[in-house]
């Protein structure tokens, strides 16, 4: 039951990282949650000479929503620079979201009750 | 499976998408917690990297300085559309203490826990539930048990483990779909008789 792999730590390669962000710190997680929705706003125009990383995240995301830790997942980026590069596209306004979820004490009912629903639905 | 032959076609979530649910799937190190995301996830499980600051293990520096070091952690984790407009992600969580950082960033806004649990190292499973309770999440236990006549454990099990006695105990084999899902549903169904 062990899969390979589970909970290594590794090194997220430094380097790499900090020449993707420009050496900038990264932003906090309040903005962009992990599971924030994200896509690019319709009619976007992708910046000139973007950079390799920009140029996938501008690939990735045009194509529909999907949640900031997919967007890190499918580019092979840790979540924090996923994060950045993703502030960079909402800044430039290129960036549609959808709302984070409330934090824990607040979790509707009606949420849970979705949630149930949803699950009963597939796989009841 | 199905599901995932078609992941191609369902990389994205449908446009009319609202809103996303989260829920942790906890427990210790290789107790099945990447498993059981990978056979409920309708997309192939994805890996990504968070880094957190941790406390420097060696206390040598005489100038003072806060000895912190930057890891990071893999972090495991799949999607379940559950509508048009709701998805659940899950989200694999290593227990240990020293990802506290990783557990505040999961932790917040996540609908609950679901507690893996093996019977056979049940004080690895102490910590965790230190961390489930710190953080305020409510949980419901998931026995990850492949032996089908251990289930007359579970008084043992909640004694062992201090539950409340309205906490779930559910056997669930990670592998299976149906059994890991019928774990989840019951952690729902647990969590919305605690919600007014």
């Amino acid at each position: 039951m062990t899969a390979s792999g589970e909970e290594q730590q590794f090194s997220s390669g430094f380097v790499r990282s900090y020449v993707i962000t420009g050496g900038r710190g990264l932003p906090d997680a309040e903005d962009l949650s992990l599971v924030t929705l994200v896509t690019l706003a319709p009619e976007s125009q992708l910046p000139p000479n973007p950079s390799p990383e920009v140029r996938k995240i501008w690939d990735l995301c045009s194509g529909g929503y999907l949640s900031v830790a997919e967007v890190a997942g499918h580019l092979g980026l840790p979540v924090g620079v996923a994060r950045l590069l993703l502030q960079d596209l909402n800044q430039q306004g290129h960036l549609l979201r959808r709302k984070a979820p409330p934090p824990a004490q607040l979790v509707s009912r009606e949420i849970l009750e979705e949630v149930l629903h949803g699950l009963q639905v597939r796989f009841g | 499976m199905d599901s995932k032959s078609a992941s191609a076609e369902r990389l994205y979530l449908p446009d009319a998408v609202q809103r996303a649910a989260k829920i942790l799937v906890v427990g210790h190190f290789a107790v099945g917690k990447t498993t059981l995301v990978g056979t409920l996830s309708e997309i192939p499980p994805l890996r990504t990297e968070e880094g957190m600051t941790q406390a420097a293990a060696q206390v040598d520096d005489l100038r003072g300085a806060t000895g912190k070091t930057t890891t990071t952690v893999a972090l495991d984790f799949g999607r379940l559309t559950l509508s048009d407009e709701l998805v659940l992600y899950l989200f694999g969580t290593p227990g240990q203490q020293r990802f506290v950082e990783l557990w505040e960033d999961l932790a917040r806004g996540s609908l609950g826990a679901l507690l893996l649990v093996d019977p056979a190292r049940l004080a690895d499973t102490f910590p965790v539930i230190d961390l489930v309770e710190t953080y305020g999440l409510e949980y419901a236990v998931a026995v990850n048990s492949f032996d089908p006549h251990s289930q007359h454990a579970e008084d043992e099990l909640r004694e062992a483990l201090d539950l409340l006695p309205d906490t779930p105990v559910i056997f669930c084999d990670a592998r299976d779909e149906k059994s890991s899902a019928r774990a989840l549903i019951t952690l729902v169904s647990h969590l919305l008789a605690h919600t007014a």
